[in-house]
């Protein structure tokens, strides 16, 4: 029995080996067809290459498209070759082994036009549309829906059939139709093809519906089928008003982003303002130290455990709080707390410590920009058939911030220190009374919303130049978000970050990014006046000054 | 206005009664003053260039440049000082004027741009525009130029100051605020289509009211028109603080609610000392402009408004004539440091925001106040340690 097996084996084995020189023996014949006949010949060879249906021809048809095919003319073979200095490496255009090395002039290239190129993109969307890989099947299938080519009826119809993957199927059955569309004469076949076309949500589907409709200079319709034109002109309008939905969905989706970035940035000015009455203006150079802190971290992963790449995001937010947060409460502990009860010069030294910590990086790592990788997890995006991509970094950051706000608003409500904070933002003499220690309590205030601003720094690198500038970019745009959303209360800060993300966002195709954010501005100095303390004000009977 | 009835009355009237009430510094300072608009160019006129006491042409423009931003730093002073409202926006006053001059120097090239079209400044050629927009009509006058100096940025002042003050929006919010307004209109001013040269703003100015730019004369010119202005600017804001609506513009600033329970409509006193200081702050951008030869965007940045502010402080607030001597003296320190050490520069005005605010909160004025209480004073009148019986 194991003797038997040995046998078979072997004989597997063989036939395998066998195969694959016998088959693309066969195409020999075509292939050096490829370069007698001129463009004509060509084309022709072409055609018949496709109709074997045999993958093999694939890098074959590649390699004309790319126009490294070539005869040699000792004995008309044709093989695909690599330039090197005067000379020409040989390959077998089918398997790829090397054949020999010859000098220039010893091989004739064959040339293809542009006509000639969209006949081998079509040919080729065929081959592969019966390849055993999905992917390559699903490619083949929008090769073909580019240039549709009637011959490829029949091939698509075949492939739909024995399809079982959902996705590759409707995209055969979108190029079919276009197929259909284009070279049928039957009136019904068309306009079904029309309505099926109509069920999808792309902008080239778009594009070959539109084109149905299209007129000549004088205005009289290209299409003579009245039938088809109202049934195309239906299908679009459906196409088009998902397209717009989608499109909505998709500035929805980079508002989401937008604000989860500005939240992020926010959400530690929010709370020192609120505690201690103080406008950091070196919150955005924390931002930025926790930046440079992912880079460092990713350099030395980079250097020393490549394995843990995909991690170092991971190591660098426990990081990033560290180094931002030490350096908060070194500024409250060292600047800050000498400067109660004067909130415009903290300010004023505050700034001067932005310009010092910008001024040190940039002594450290230099004014370029820094590269900051993306792990493998984070890069790439959730793409639907409708065309909306949604980017994995994007995502990851949106979750983030939701994740920040979500602990620490648990961190107020139920932990020890959330309960002294809250006790010394709603009335300092008070808590002071009840033997709160205010200044501890204000230092570690520091010290969190900075170290905060750090983690935002992580999520910044993500989407972002990491250069010594990156705080000053959002430090406007996160006061903006405390203003409108009042101090002392994550509520504010989040409908404020999350408002003024969307309404950027909505804005920005109708007004363009910049007059966008112009009006954004204008309408938040006005909503000040109704409002001087935020939307989400702390109600008390305090009396400024 | 019904604050009008409260608007200076000088205590003793004419000129010389308020020159004599000015304190010693502002004193020294009005002398120095008229000493450089003589002397300076005097040197760079009329004496030989390879003498040792010839003022060269570029120092003359620089010296102008930094009674420019000492004139802004006074009108910083004002609203600061005298009112404690921290505006973190006026380098928009500053940009505004410095664009109404700068426009009308633009008007005053005429045909002599590198396109040669007698109407269209050149951007506008390059942008392909087939006319003027209107908002640039009336600017090849000068009078009508020179009043757009001080209503662009007294106008803007004025809404947003109207908006702010009557919604009692007050201390960092309002900082906060005035920072937002110079930002957005940075955005605006870097956009081509708004009309003013996009990025790189207005520039090749040829000649003012027909006298060359590029001149000698015509730039000591401009630096005794600067010295003037910065004469008179201090003198009216002198005026101000010594009358009795600059006490209550103290009291504002001291105790807003007091004075405001005392029955004064605090919003329109802030409102009128917020809009004189814009449009000074205006005068001191339009002189700039011709002296500096270029005016764009940039002077709109955030960072630049907070940097007036150091120099009031390190100046010492409150003062009027230390704001000046701030303005100077930290350009000063820029123009020699960002030349020989550029990398230092960055960490030496850091350095002075922090320790201005931390050590010295009254500035180089409140030293030497206490080092005259302390010492020359004291030796004077034999009383030892003076100043630190009455506190400071």
């Amino acid at each position: 029995m194991p003797r038997c097996l040995a046998y078979l084996t072997v004989l597997l084995v063989a036939g395998l080996l066998a195969a694959a020189p016998l088959r693309a023996a066969d195409l020999r014949p075509l292939i050096d067809n490829l370069a007698n006949g001129g463009f004509k010949g060509t084309a022709k060879a072409v055609d018949e290459l496709a109709a074997t249906g045999d993958p093999d021809a694939v890098p074959v048809l590649s390699a004309l498209l790319e126009g490294a095919l070539y005869q040699r003319k000792s004995d008309k073979q044709v093989f695909r070759a690599e330039k090197a200095g005067r000379e020409l490496k040989l390959f077998d255009a089918v398997t790829g082994t090397p054949v020999e090395t010859v000098a220039k002039r010893a091989a004739r290239k064959v040339k293809v036009n542009n006509r000639l190129r969209k006949q081998i993109r079509g040919a080729l969307g065929t081959l592969t549309l019966l390849s055993p890989d999905p992917d390559q099947r699903r490619s083949g299938a929008d090769a073909v829906f580019k240039t549709p080519a009637p011959e490829n009826a029949v091939l698509l119809r075949a492939a739909i059939a024995k399809e079982t993957d959902e996705v590759v199927r409707r995209r055969m059955q979108r190029a079919l139709a276009a197929v259909t569309l284009r070279h049928d004469s039957d009136s019904t076949a068309r306009i079904a093809a029309v309505e099926t076309l109509g069920s999808f949500t792309d902008q080239d589907v778009r594009g070959v519906l539109s084109a149905v409709l299209l007129t000549d200079r004088d205005g009289n319709p290209l299409e003579a089928d009245a039938e088809l034109r109202a049934a195309a002109s239906a299908a679009l309008a459906g196409v088009e008003s998902r397209l717009e939905f989608w499109s909505a969905a998709e500035s929805v989706f980079h508002g989401l982003s937008l604000s989860s970035v500005l939240l992020l940035a926010a959400i530690g000015l929010a709370i020192t303002f609120g505690v201690m009455g103080v406008i950091n203006m070196a919150h955005g150079e924390m931002v930025m130290l926790g930046a440079y802190t992912t880079f460092v971290i990713q350099e030395i992963i980079r250097a020393s455990h490549p394995a843990l790449f995909d991690y170092s995001l991971f190591i660098a937010i426990p990081a990033a709080f560290l180094v931002a947060g030490t350096v908060g409460v070194g500024i409250e502990r060292g600047v800050i707390r000498f400067l109660y009860g004067r909130p415009l010069e903290t300010l004023l030294a505050t700034w001067g410590l932005s310009l010092i910590l910008q001024q040190t990086v940039r002594s450290i790592f230099g004014p370029t920009n820094k590269e900051v990788g993306t792990p493998s997890w984070m890069s790439g995006a959730l793409e639907f058939d409708s065309g909306l991509v949604l980017t994995y970094n994007r995502l990851a950051i949106i979750f983030f911030a939701l994740a920040v706000l979500a602990v620490l608003m648990l961190l107020l409500r139920y932990t020890a220190f959330g309960l002294r904070m809250r006790a010394v933002t709603q009335n300092r003499g008070m808590a002071s009374a009840m033997g709160i220690r205010t200044g501890q309590i204000d230092a570690l205030t520091f010290g969190l919303g900075s170290g905060i601003a750090g983690m935002a720094g992580v999520a910044l690198s993500q989407i972002d130049n990491v250069s010594p500038n990156l705080g000053q970019a959002y430090i406007v745009d996160s006061f903006m978000v405390v203003v409108f959303g009042g101090v002392g209360n994550l509520w504010g800060t989040f409908f404020g970050g999350m408002s003024l993300g969307l309404v950027n966002k909505f804005l920005e195709p109708y007004a363009g990014a910049v007059l966008g954010k112009i009006l954004v501005l204008v309408a938040i100095i006005l909503f000040i006046q109704r409002r001087p303390r935020g939307l989400f004000a702390l109600k008390g009977r305090a009396v400024e000054n | 206005m019904s604050s009008a009835a409260h608007i200076p009355e000088l205590r003793t009237g004419p000129l010389s009664g308020l020159l004599l009430s000015l304190p010693l510094g502002g004193k020294i300072m009005l002398g120095l003053l008229a000493l450089a608009a003589l002397l300076v160019p005097l040197l760079n006129l009329a004496v030989p260039a390879d003498s040792f006491f010839h003022v060269p042409a570029y120092m003359v423009a620089l010296l102008g440049k930094y009674l420019c931003y000492a004139l802004l730093a006074l009108s910083v002073d004002l609203v600061w000082g005298f009112c404690g409202i921290l505006s973190l926006g006026h380098g928009a006053f500053f940009g505004l004027g410095g664009y109404a001059m700068g426009m009308y120097l633009m008007r005053q090239i005429g045909p002599r741009g590198v396109y040669g079209d007698p109407l269209l400044p050149d951007f506008m050629v390059f942008l392909n525009w087939q006319e003027l927009p209107w908002f640039w009509y009336g600017f090849d006058m000068f009078p009508f130029a020179m009043v757009m100096v001080l209503l662009a940025p007294g106008l803007l002042a004025f809404l947003f100051g109207w908006l702010a003050f009557r919604s009692r929006v007050t201390g960092v919010y309002l900082s906060i605020i005035t920072q937002a307004m110079t930002y957005a209109l940075m955005l605006a001013f870097f956009r081509n289509d708004m009309g003013f040269g996009g990025n790189n703003g207005l520039t090749d100015f040829k000649d003012l009211l027909g006298f060359d730019l590029q001149s000698d004369a015509t730039r000591s010119g401009l630096f005794v028109a600067s010295a003037v202005s910065l004469a008179l600017g201090y003198l009216i804001c002198a005026a101000i603080v010594r009358s009795k609506f600059g006490r209550v513009l103290e009291a504002i600033r001291d105790a807003e609610s007091r004075v405001r329970f005392l029955g004064y409509r605090v919003e329109y006193y802030k409102l009128f000392v917020f809009t004189l200081s814009a449009m000074m702050a205006g005068v001191a951008g339009a002189l700039y402009v011709p002296q500096v030869g270029i005016i764009n965007p940039a002077e709109f940045a955030p960072a630049n408004s907070i940097e007036i502010v150091i120099w009031v402080a390190v100046g010492g607030r409150g003062t009027l004539y230390g704001a000046a001597l701030g303005a100077i003296l930290v350009n000063y320190a820029k123009t020699y440091f960002t030349g020989a050490l550029p990398e230092i520069w960055l960490f030496m005005l850091g350095a002075l925001f922090v320790s201005v605010t931390l050590f010295m909160p009254k500035g180089i004025v409140g030293v030497l106040r206490q080092a005259g209480r302390n010492g020359i004073l004291g030796a004077l009148y034999g009383r030892g340690r003076l100043g630190e019986e009455h506190g400071t």
